[in-house]
């Protein structure tokens, strides 16, 4: 070997291992970078885990004095159990509302060439987007408390069913998308032998067009439900009544309205409330895995 | 507010060189209408009609209302709301010269650029891109810390948050050694800007990592062969694919933040109005003075506002389609 080549194959080697540290160096700081990030995400949610099940709770996440007393305290709390159950009747009554309607309307849009079906979905497009609860804020409360409830009570503030209504108006563009993307993905053959076998076409939706969008009928309903069961703004601003209310405006009851938070309480009741939407979050995700087709939540 | 599915194969068919993308949106891989249960226009028209009713009863027929009040003088209570005149053009004029309005916009500007442009955007891209050299297991530990922050109802994340920042010993405080900053009132902005990325980059790391599924794992290899580093590759040979998503991304979160009444749970928009972001000043315009004539003009601002943006955003798509 001339000495040439072996000082090059030295430069060569000290490249390579240089490259070696460098990309060793990365490799560390890539996972330091990730572990800060899952730090910065996860740091906020543990407070949730440990402050209902410490006897003495403090603003900062310390390892609780175990004890169940804050479940038996929040329990005994007049407000707290009716304002879940609060949170389901809306909840479930919106994604009824939201299911049928964006069902129909979907299959009819997917189906049956509308004159003005283009623009149509173009509108709807730009309303899910673009005419948003704030925006729409003041009218909508104008509208249930003067017009809706000189029409019946129930039509007017402090109404769930009006509640109920004003946040199916709000999903049902963006459920009806959805909801004709995944018809669309269905050829009609089904529906087409069907009828050759002379199936009517009452028979033909029930028995098979039901039962082939029940995945997507799932999708909206869950995606319904953990919509309203997080939204503030529209009962905040509905409901005076507190027997009306749900767990997401009792919770900022329960903060601002006591002078001084009780901790215990607010941390117990919080976990209380987001435990069904964790549960749902599982159960997608286990289910269908939870990715990009009929995205959940806003 | 709600999260259409749809948005996010929209621009993946104009990426893959379809010419317009509202037909691309439309029409796209749906077989034409065929009616094959014999249902008729009639009867399609009867399917449609529940659903239309409730949105123009919930959402168009408010729009059109805002126009209306933002016309008048009406209050919420006093004699203009018993008796509202029409005013015309006036509360758009005290709003255009309301230094209050300038602030909020400001301010407004400041979220979306910071917490959805750059931040939801940057740390969701981020998190798609390099969460994939991770151990299957360890991704979706990441993955649902991240997507749990953007489930939990919104209340609940505002209190973890304002527990996180409390003065009185809050954990960031904590964690630091008890300086005893009250970081809600000494840095607002920066802490409902900081609080809203880790709220809602699950969205955008959801999109890109469907985003980047659609780059063809040839081209990646390929690249890495020609010893392409991570920023080249990310250059020339992902962004290209997924210019689209990027797009659509930017715009919905820009909408949503634009419109996010969430950091009033945090701040109610104090200090003074040193949060009072869009949303938060037309709640206390309108809910806490009850001035709803004026509330009116700035919804009306606030959707025009929305609507140059999506029009924008289309705009880009449509340029981006003909080159």
């Amino acid at each position: 070997m001339s000495p040439k080549r072996s000082t090059a194959a030295a430069d060569i080697g000290e490249a390579a291992a240089r490259k070696t540290a460098v990309a060793l160096a990365r490799r560390v700081g890539f996972y330091a970078v990730t572990c800060l990030i899952s730090v910065f995400f996860a740091l906020p949610l543990l407070w949730l885990v440990t402050a209902p099940f410490d006897a003495s709770p403090a603003y900062a996440i310390e390892f609780p004095e175990p004890t169940l007393r804050n479940f038996e305290t929040i329990l005994s709390n007049p407000y707290a159990l009716p304002s879940l159950l609060n949170s389901l009747i809306l909840a479930v009554g919106t994604a009824l509302f939201v299911v049928t309607g964006a069902a129909l309307a979907a299959y009819a849009l997917s189906r049956v060439r509308i004159p003005g079906r283009d623009a149509l979905l173009y509108v709807l497009l730009l309303l899910s987007s673009v005419v948003t609860g704030t925006a729409a804020m003041v009218p909508l409360f104008l509208m249930v408390s003067e017009v809706g409830g000189a029409i019946h009570p129930v039509l007017g503030v402090d109404s769930h069913f009006s509640v109920t209504l004003v946040m199916t108006g709000g999903l049902l563009p963006a459920a009806i998308f959805m909801l004709k993307d995944f018809v669309d993905s269905i050829p009609p053959s089904y529906e087409e032998s069907a009828r050759v076998f002379g199936a009517s076409p009452f028979r033909v939706l029930k028995d098979v067009v039901v039962p082939l969008i029940t995945p997507g009928l799932a999708t909206i309903a869950v995606w319904s439900i953990v919509n309203v069961w997080g939204n503030f703004l529209v009962p905040f601003i509905l409901l005076r009544d507190a027997d009306k209310q749900p767990a997401a405006v009792l919770i900022r009851t329960l903060y601002t309205e006591a002078g001084q938070p009780n901790l215990a309480l607010l941390a117990t009741f919080s976990l209380l409330y987001s435990l069904p939407v964790v549960a749902m979050y599982l159960f997608v995700s286990k289910k269908y895995g939870f990715r990009f087709h009929g995205g959940i939540k806003s | 507010m709600p999260v259409p599915s749809r948005r996010d194969d929209a621009p993946a068919t104009a990426v893959t060189g379809h010419a317009d993308p509202g037909e691309a949106a439309f029409s796209a891989g749906a077989p034409r209408a065929v009616d094959s249960v014999g249902l008729g226009r009639a009867r399609a028209l009867l399917f449609v009609a529940p659903a239309l009713l409730l949105i123009g009863v919930f959402l168009l027929f408010p729009a059109l209302w805002t126009l209306y009040i933002g016309a008048t003088n009406f209050e919420r209570t006093g004699p203009n709301h018993v008796n509202p005149q029409v005013t015309w053009f006036d509360n758009y004029v005290d709003v255009l010269t309301d230094p209050s309005f300038y602030n909020s916009l400001w301010l407004t500007l400041l979220f979306v650029l910071f917490s959805a442009v750059i931040g939801q955007n940057g740390l969701g891209f981020w998190l798609a891109w390099s969460t994939r050299r991770l151990h299957r297991r360890v991704r979706r530990v990441v993955e649902s810390l991240v997507l749990l922050a953007w489930i939990l109802p919104s209340s609940v994340v505002a209190f973890l948050w304002i527990a996180m920042l409390d003065q009185r010993g809050g954990t960031l405080d904590a964690l630091l050694g008890n300086p005893g900053t009250a970081w809600l009132v000494e840095y607002p902005m920066v802490a409902i800007i900081v609080f809203n990325t880790w709220r809602g980059t699950a969205f955008s790391m959801m999109l890109y990592s469907a985003a980047l599924s659609s780059v063809p794992p040839s081209q990646l290899e390929t690249a890495r062969l020609a010893g392409a580093t991570g920023g080249q590759t990310l250059r020339d040979v992902v962004f290209p694919h997924i210019r689209g998503h990027v797009l659509t991304n930017t715009l919905l979160i820009t909408l949503w933040t634009f419109n996010d009444f969430g950091p009033f749970l945090i701040t109610g928009g104090g200090p003074g109005d040193d949060t009072e972001i869009a949303a938060v000043y037309l709640y206390n315009t309108a809910i806490r003075d009850g001035d709803l004539g004026y509330s009116g003009a700035i919804s009306l601002l606030i959707l025009v506002a929305n609507v140059v943006l999506a029009l924008a955003y289309l705009r880009m798509l449509r340029r981006r389609d003909s080159s």
